[in-house]
C-alpha cells in the first residue's frame, strides 16, 4: 500500500506550567511520605519536596508527577479542563446514597430478651408484654410510615430485644410489606436480627417463604461467647451452633450473617475468634469496638477498654486475616473493606454511620416498640437511658413530614456534613469517613463533637492510615486481596443520571 | 499451513450495468419468479447452457458472454461476465456490482464476522491505522448498506459496523441503525468508532433515541495521559472529546466497549490505563486489549510501533488481572496463545475475522490450535519471534 500522507506529526505533548489545584487534603503516613486524598477518594503518595512543588506550582507538564496527579484529579490544566464534567459525575456517584432518602428501616417489635448480655444497650429480661411489645396499631402506622419513603429500594431490619419473642407482629409486618410491595412500587429486603435461641421450624419456613435473611451474634469460641452472652443456662454458644445449622438448612449457606462484639476478654483472642468464624463457615468478620451507649457504658469498667487497646487487637486480627487470604482462604474484614471500597473504587458503601451527610434519619430510621422514631439505633439506646434528645416523633401521633423534616431532624442535618465540621474539613481522611453527630453527643456531650479526643475519630484515622500504609507498599499479593474484598459481585453502575430520579 | 482465504472481491466485464446493484446471490435458482427481483443469479463454472432467468435482478457468470452469444437469456438483464472467480459466493450472500465490472461481497451468509462498511473517511488519523482514511465522498455507501440490510436473511447473531469513522455519517448513521432495528431486531451490533462525535450531546441524544436494543459502541482509548492518546490518534483534543463522548453515552445508558491496541506507544502504561478505565468508566460493558494488525500505516511506522508481544506480557497481565479482579469484563484479541502468559489464556478470544485469519507452518504441530487466536494474514511480514507449537 502506498501511503503518501505524513506518517505522524509531533507536537501533541504539553509544555505548559499553569495548573489549578483541585480540592484535596493530605496526611503524613510515615517519615518520608505524605498521602494526598481528593474528594473522590483517589490517593497518591508523595514526598515532602514533591508536595511543596505541587502546591507552589513548580511542576510542569513534562513531569511524571504532574501527569499522574492530573489523571487522578488532583490538578487540572487547559488540556483537561474539558474533563471537569466527568469529575462532577464521579463526585455524584460517590454521593449517590443521598438520593431517594431513607433506605434502611429498623423496627423493634419488642424490647424483651432471653439473654442478659452485659454490653447490651437496650434489652430487658422481662415478661411484661404490655409494656415492651409493639402492638398492632403501632405496627400498622410504622408500615405506613416506611411506605412513604421515596426510594424504591428499602431494607427492613427487624431488631430487638429478641424480636422472635413477638413473632406475630413480625409476621404481620413482613407479610403486609411483602404482599403489597408491587402496589407501592418497592423492592424490599428483609433482615431479622435474632440470637436464634427461640427460632422454630415454622418461623424458618416463614422466613424462607418471604426471602428473609438472618443477622445473629457470634463472639468467638464457646468459652468467650458464653462469657460475653450469659443465658440462664450457659448454653448460648451450643444453642447458636445447633440453630445455625437448622437455619442454614432452610435458608441456604448465606442465609445467616453474624456480628461480633469485642469485650475486654475478646482482646486476647483475636486468632481464636477468627478461627471460630472459619470453623462455622463464615466468610467475613466485622471487627468493631463496644458501642458507647446504654448498658455498655455502665459496665465499661468490667468489659470495656481504651481505643488504643482495641486498635492493637484490630491490627493483630487484621494481619492474621490478611495472612489467611494470602494462603488461599477467602475471608474479609468488613470495616477495612468499607474503607478500601471508598479508596479503591469509584463507588461508596451503604454504611449509614460512615457517610457525609450522615445517615442519621436521611439514610436510616428506627421505629421503636412504642412508636417512637429515631434517626439511628444509637439514638434509641440513648432514649432507653432516659435521654430523648433525638426522638423524631411518634408514628401514632406525627405525620411523615413532622418526623422527617421536624426541628430535631433539621438540627441533626445541620451538623451531618463532615466537609464543614471543624477538624474534619481539613482532615485527609474526610472523603473516606463520615460524620456521626449522635455518637459525638453520646460520647462527648454535644453533636459537633471534639475531634482530638474522640474515640471514633481515633479509630477511623488510625485504621485508614494503617490501610494506606499497606497500599503504599504496592505488594501485588496484598493488592489482590484488597481487590477481591472491594469486588463482591454487587452490581456496579456509575450513577450518571442527569438528575435525581427519585420522586 | 496457510489456509486458503475466501476472496471478497472479483472483477469481470459489465453489461447493461448503469448503476451499482446490491443483490442477494442465488446459485441454485429461485423457483418463484415473483421472488427473484432482489436476487442475482450466479453461474459459477458456467457450462453455457440456457437458464430460466426471468425476473432476476442481475446475473453473474464466469464465462465470457461473447463466447456464448447465443445466451439470449441474459440479454435483457444487467450483470457481469468473464468473472475471474464466481464460486466464492454462496446462496444468500449479498454482493454489490459496479458498472466498472467490480463485484464486492458485502455480506457472507456463512460468516460470523460480517461488517457494514460505513465510510472511508475519518476525523482521526491513528499512527497504527490498518485502513488509513481517505478524503473522498463515499456517501453512496449509505443507500447500498440500507439495501443490504433489507436483504439479510437468515438473521445473524452478530453484525459489525466499521469504517473509517461511522459517526461521520451523522443522520445517515441513525437511518442505518433504525434499519438494523427494524430488519434485524435480535442481531447484536458492535460499532467501531472513535467516539469523538458523541462529545456533541445532541448527536449522542439522537443516537440513543434510535433505541436499538442490542447496539454497542466500541471505542478506543490508548492512554490515561491526554497528549499520549492524542499523539496515537494524531489529533489534538481527541482524548477529551472521546472521554466526554463516553460519559455522554454512559449517561444515556448506551452500552460501550473500550478497545486498546497494543504497541510500543501504549504498552508501558497499561496498568495505569486499566485503573483509569475502572475508576472513570466502570460502566464499560467490555474491555478488549488488541494485538496490532500489520497493515496500512503500521507498515510505514513499524519502528515507532512494533514490539514483540512477548515483551509486553507483564504490563498486559497487570492490566487484565486488575480489571478482572474489579469485575470488569475483559478480553484479549488477536494474540497467539504461545506468546501469551498462560494465566491470560482464559481471556484470549478468537477475534480475527475468518477471511484474514491464518496460522503459520509451525502451528501445524500445536495442540492448542483450536483455542488459539491465530494471526492476521499480514503477520507473514512480521510476527513474534517466539511463536512455537505447544505440545501439552
Amino acid at each position: 500500500m502506498n501511503i503518501t500522507s505524513p506518517l505522524y506529526r509531533d507536537g501533541f505533548s504539553e509544555t505548559g506550567t499553569s495548573y489549578y489545584l483541585l480540592p484535596f487534603r493530605f496526611a503524613k503516613i510515615d517519615s518520608c511520605s505524605y498521602c494526598l486524598i481528593n474528594e473522590l477518594g483517589d490517593y497518591y503518595f508523595v514526598s515532602l519536596e514533591e508536595l511543596n512543588d505541587l502546591v507552589e506550582k513548580r511542576l510542569t507538564s513534562k513531569d511524571a508527577l504532574y501527569r499522574e496527579l492530573r489523571t487522578k484529579h488532583f490538578i487540572v490544566d487547559d488540556t483537561t479542563q474539558g474533563l471537569l464534567d466527568s469529575y462532577i459525575t464521579k463526585l455524584r456517584t460517590k454521593k449517590i446514597f443521598i438520593t431517594g432518602f431513607t433506605k434502611l428501616h429498623m423496627i423493634v417489635p419488642t424490647l424483651r430478651c432471653n439473654h442478659s448480655c452485659p454490653y447490651c444497650q437496650v434489652s430487658r429480661v422481662s415478661v411484661d408484654k404490655q409494656r415492651y411489645d409493639m402492638n398492632n396499631e403501632t405496627a400498622k402506622n410504622t408500615i405506613n410510615m416506611i411506605l412513604r419513603t421515596p426510594t424504591p429500594h428499602i431494607t427492613v431490619e427487624i431488631q430487638g430485644g429478641e424480636p422472635l419473642l413477638n413473632f406475630p407482629i413480625i409476621q404481620y409486618i413482613i407479610e403486609y410489606l411483602d404482599d403489597n410491595k408491587e402496589k407501592f412500587n418497592k423492592h424490599i429486603e428483609f433482615v431479622v436480627c435474632t440470637n436464634l435461641s427461640a427460632i422454630s421450624d415454622d418461623m424458618l419456613t416463614f422466613f424462607k417463604c418471604h426471602n428473609v435473611s438472618i443477622s445473629s451474634s457470634l463472639d468467638g469460641p464457646a468459652f468467650l461467647h458464653d462469657a460475653n452472652r450469659p443465658k440462664e443456662k450457659r448454653d448460648s454458644h451450643a444453642l447458636f451452633c445447633e440453630n445455625l445449622k437448622r437455619a442454614r438448612d432452610v435458608l441456604g449457606p448465606n442465609g445467616v450473617a453474624v456480628l461480633m462484639t469485642t469485650t475486654r476478654e475478646s482482646l486476647s483472642y483475636a486468632k481464636e475468634i477468627i478461627d471460630e468464624y472459619l470453623r462455622l463457615d463464615f466468610k467475613s468478620i466485622f471487627l468493631r469496638p463496644l458501642n458507647p451507649y446504654g448498658a455498655a457504658v455502665k459496665t465499661g469498667e468490667h468489659i470495656g477498654y481504651t481505643m488504643e487497646e482495641f486498635l492493637i487487637f484490630y491490627k493483630k486480627a487484621f494481619e492474621y486475616i490478611l495472612a489467611l487470604n494470602m494462603s488461599g482462604t477467602d475471608f474479609q474484614e468488613v470495616f477495612a473493606k468499607m474503607i478500601l471500597t471508598k479508596i479503591l473504587t469509584p463507588f461508596n458503601t451503604s454504611f449509614v454511620d460512615c457517610q457525609s451527610p450522615s445517615g442519621a434519619g436521611i439514610g436510616a430510621a428506627l421505629y421503636n416498640y412504642d412508636g417512637n422514631v429515631y434517626p439511628a439505633d444509637e439514638a434509641r439506646m440513648l432514649a432507653e437511658t432516659g435521654d430523648y434528645s433525638f426522638c423524631l416523633g411518634n408514628v401514632n401521633k406525627n405525620s411523615f413530614e413532622e418526623i422527617f423534616f421536624g426541628s430535631v431532624m433539621q438540627d441533626i442535618a445541620a451538623v451531618s456534613c463532615n466537609e464543614s465540621l471543624a477538624g474534619c474539613s481539613s482532615c485527609a481522611f474526610q472523603p473516606i469517613c463520615g460524620s456521626d453527630p449522635i455518637n459525638n453527643y453520646a460520647t462527648q456531650g454535644y453533636v459537633l463533637g471534639h475531634r482530638f479526643d474522640n474515640d471514633r475519630c481515633k479509630k477511623h484515622m488510625e485504621i485508614s492510615k494503617y490501610l494506606l500504609s499497606y497500599l503504599k507498599q504496592k505488594n501485588m499479593a496484598v493488592m489482590n486481596v484488597f481487590s477481591s474484598w472491594v469486588s463482591d459481585g454487587t452490581v456496579r453502575h456509575l450513577e450518571i443520571a442527569r438528575e435525581c430520579q427519585s420522586s | 499451513m496457510s489456509e486458503l482465504l475466501i476472496p471478497l472481491t472479483t472483477t469481470g466485464v459489465p453489461f447493461n450495468l448503469i448503476e451499482p446493484i446490491v443483490a442477494k446471490c442465488s446459485r441454485t435458482g429461485i423457483k418463484d419468479v415473483s421472488e427473484r427481483k432482489d436476487y442475482v443469479f450466479v453461474l459459477a463454472n458456467d457450462s453455457g447452457q440456457h437458464h430460466d432467468l426471468q425476473g432476476y435482478g442481475a446475473v453473474l457468470t464466469d464465462v465470457s458472454l461473447t463466447a456464448s452469444k447465443a445466451r439470449t437469456d441474459m440479454a435483457s438483464l444487467p450483470g457481469v461476465h468473464s468473472l475471474k472467480v464466481a464460486n466464492h459466493v454462496s446462496d444468500g450472500d449479498i454482493v454489490v456490482m459496479y458498472p466498472s465490472g467490480f463485484v464486492r461481497t458485502l455480506y457472507r451468509v456463512n460468516s460470523k464476522n460480517n461488517v457494514i462498511f460505513s465510510t472511508d473517511r475519518c476525523n482521526s488519523n491513528c499512527v497504527m491505522c490498518s485502513q488509513p482514511p481517505k478524503k473522498i465522498d463515499d456517501s453512496y455507501l449509505v443507500e447500498q448498506n440500507l439495501k443490504m440490510i433489507s436483504l439479510i436473511d437468515p438473521k445473524p447473531e452478530f453484525i459489525g459496523i466499521s469504517g473509517g469513522e461511522p459517526t461521520l455519517l451523522k443522520d445517515d448513521l441513525f437511518r442505518i441503525m433504525s434499519a438494523l432495528k427494524v430488519h434485524l431486531p435480535n442481531t447484536f451490533v458492535n460499532m467501531l468508532t472513535n467516539g469523538r462525535m458523541f462529545f456533541y450531546s445532541d448527536f449522542a441524544d439522537k443516537y440513543a433515541a434510535v433505541e436499538h436494543p442490542r447496539f454497542r459502541a466500541a471505542i478506543p482509548l490508548y492512554s490515561d495521559i491526554p497528549d499520549e492518546h492524542d499523539f496515537v490518534v494524531q489529533s489534538k483534543g481527541a482524548f477529551v472529546q472521546t472521554m466526554r463522548g463516553l460519559y455522554n453515552l454512559g449517561e444515556l445508558g448506551q452500552p460501550i466497549e473500550i478497545r486498546v491496541v497494543l504497541h510500543k506507544l501504549t504498552y508501558r502504561r497499561l496498568p495505569q490505563l486499566a485503573e483509569f478505565i475502572y475508576k472513570n468508566l466502570p460502566f464499560a460493558a467490555h474491555i478488549a486489549f488488541m494485538g496490532m494488525e500489520i497493515m496500512g500505516y503500521v507498515k510505514k511506522n513499524l519502528d515507532l510501533l512494533w514490539i514483540d508481544p512477548v515483551d509486553y506480557q507483564e504490563e498486559l497481565y497487570q492490566a487484565v488481572a486488575y480489571l478482572n479482579a474489579h469485575e470488569m469484563n475483559v478480553s484479549i484479541y488477536n494474540h497467539q496463545l504461545c506468546v501469551l502468559k498462560k494465566v491470560l489464556w482464559p481471556f484470549s478470544r478468537k477475534s480475527i475475522s475468518d477471511f484474514k485469519n491464518i496460522y503459520l507452518d509451525e502451528c501445524a504441530n500445536c495442540n492448542v490450535l483450536e483455542k488459539c487466536g491465530g494471526l492476521f494474514k499480514s503477520a507473514h511480514t512480521i510476527h513474534s519471534k517466539y511463536i512455537k507449537a505447544i505440545s501439552s
